[in-house]
């Protein structure tokens, strides 16, 4: 039986990480977070949820004790937003190199200096190297549904999962979703299981000093040096999609919702140009894509769910006949260009045929976003004879400055 | 558990001396027990042992005499400031002949 509630972003992803049987969860409050692991704590006092809570001074400490937990045999949570997701920066590095399955909620924040609790990207974005796996939601049910398929994801490929939701659009605004039964999500998840969990009958020493080189251990087996276990996390991470996917058919048989673990498309079976963006930026672009069709312009939107490991060649795929294509993002690489729009330009140049490309920064800090403007940008980048010199296409456009 | 298709390769080795590779090599001083004061060999009883128990590389035998494996002993000295009866002094390694035994 579902469970059909309104309620905020942040209750909504509280729910599903109780419904997904997290055991452990440590983290610190930051905006526009604090709702989320508020929401916990206090389903965990109440006796209505039943985990361990572990309230630490800092986000390092957040992530090392949900390292620590997850090392011990048990499912860890944790969630935060900007600068307390640039705090965890080394140690989200090493729960990807020791492989641990957990997963955290990133509530996407404008990093400072200057301060912002606004929305955009940036905190996500910059640490897109570390190893972890990031999905994008865009309403609520995904919040739900993707925090309940990472767990599995996490724990099936061994590699840290970060689900992203806009703050405030997503986080404090109320939606109707529905919550799976707690037993259905039981069979969906199996319970959690860590290679290398600690056990004193069995003991191992765990990412100590691993020099460069390939050595064999004191049982005489050949074990990876630094570089080797690095490759084969990068490779994993690459075969990491296709668990994502069969993940998703498996949850949609079970309970209904998927069918769009890579990319959701509004619009896109006949799109001569298709727009590009994460979270509800993408859902903005259907309102513009409408007025598009309206006048006669094949329009589409691909709203991105999983950014890494980064969907090459689905995107290319689908991209590779489009006449435009026009990437919004809300972050960047400083001093280059959206970082989205690098991966999917780096994606479809094997292709002859590629589309003509164009980047847009938008929303940073909380800026308002206006679809007026969207349908500008769009409407511009659509116009025949639009074709951008190379020069041009690596420069973004920035869209709502107030300079 | 994993995926079968996922090796998930990790720095996790049962714990045990060459854990770290052949670090006999970064060794700078040697530990040299003497038995005449070392208390398990003096006394022939499997007491102390507390060298045994701090090494950080498993290379110290919990035997009635102590040995140190010194194909991966790195000479950190940690048994040598743990031995209550100071019977572990810590040599420099340019005193022994090349893969020479014990004996300056």
């Amino acid at each position: 039986m579902n469970h059909k509630m309104i309620e905020s972003g942040n209750v909504a992803a509280a729910l599903a990480v109780r419904l997904a049987g997290a055991e452990v969860i440590a983290a610190y409050p930051i905006t526009p977070q604090t709702p989320l692991t508020e929401k916990l704590s206090q389903m965990i006092t109440r006796g209505e949820m039943d985990a361990e809570y572990v309230a630490v001074e800092s986000e390092h400490s957040a992530l090392a004790v949900c390292i620590g937990a997850a090392s011990a045999g048990s499912r860890s949570f944790t969630a935060t937003s900007s600068n307390g997701l640039l705090y965890m920066s080394e140690q989200l590095h090493w729960a990807a190199g020791a492989r641990l399955p957990m997963v955290m909620c990133v509530v996407n924040r404008g990093v400072g200096a200057p301060w912002s609790v606004w929305n955009d990207h940036q905190d996500a974005i910059s640490q897109r190297d570390a190893g972890w796996i990031q999905v994008f939601a865009k309403d609520h049910q995904e919040i739900v549904d993707m925090t309940l398929k990472a767990f599995r994801l996490a724990e099936l490929t061994h590699i840290p999962v970060m689900v992203n939701y806009d703050g405030y659009y997503l986080s404090h605004t109320y939606m109707p979703f529905e919550l799976p039964d707690a037993a259905d999500v039981k069979a969906f998840l199996p319970p959690y299981e860590y290679l290398h969990t600690l056990d004193p009958e069995r003991p191992e020493s765990l990412n100590t000093v691993t020099l460069p080189d390939a050595r064999h251990d004191v049982n005489g087996v050949k074990r990876g040096g630094y570089m080797d276990i690095r490759h084969n996390l990068h490779e994993e991470m690459r075969l990491a999609m296709e668990v994502w996917e069969e993940i998703d058919a498996d949850f949609q048989r079970r309970f209904g919702r998927g069918g769009a673990p890579i990319f959701d498309l509004y619009q896109c079976d006949d799109a001569e140009f298709v727009v590009v963006a994460m979270g509800t930026l993408a859902n903005q672009f259907r309102d513009v894509v409408d007025r598009l069709r309206h006048e006669g312009i094949k329009a589409g939107v691909l709203s991105l769910q999983m950014y890494r490991p980064f969907p090459s060649s689905h995107i290319a795929n689908l991209l590779q006949s489009a006449k435009g294509v026009m990437v919004f993002e809300k972050g960047l690489s400083y001093g280059n260009q959206g970082a989205l729009f690098a991966d999917l330009k780096s994606a479809l140049y094997p292709f002859p045929a590629r589309p003509t490309l164009h980047n847009f920064i938008t929303g940073l800090g909380g800026r308002e976003i206006r679809t007026e403007d969207l349908y500008q940008a769009v409407k511009t980048s659509c116009e025949p004879g639009n074709q951008s010199s190379p020069e041009q296409t690596d420069t973004p456009q920035w869209i709502g400055l107030q300079l | 558990m994993p995926d079968p298709r996922f090796k998930v390769l990790t720095s996790a080795s049962t714990s045990g001396p060459g854990d770290a590779g052949r670090t006999g090599s970064w060794r700078v001083e040697r530990p040299i027990i003497d038995y005449s004061r070392c208390t398990p060999a003096r006394t022939g009883k499997p007491s102390c042992h507390l060298c045994w128990l701090y090494c950080p590389d498993n290379v110290v035998s919990k035997s009635i005499e102590p040995t140190i494996d010194l194909e991966y002993c790195k000479g950190c000295g940690i048994c040598a400031e743990e031995c209550p009866v100071n019977a572990i002094a810590m040599v420099a390694e340019e005193e022994f002949p090349a893969g020479g035994k014990n004996e300056p």
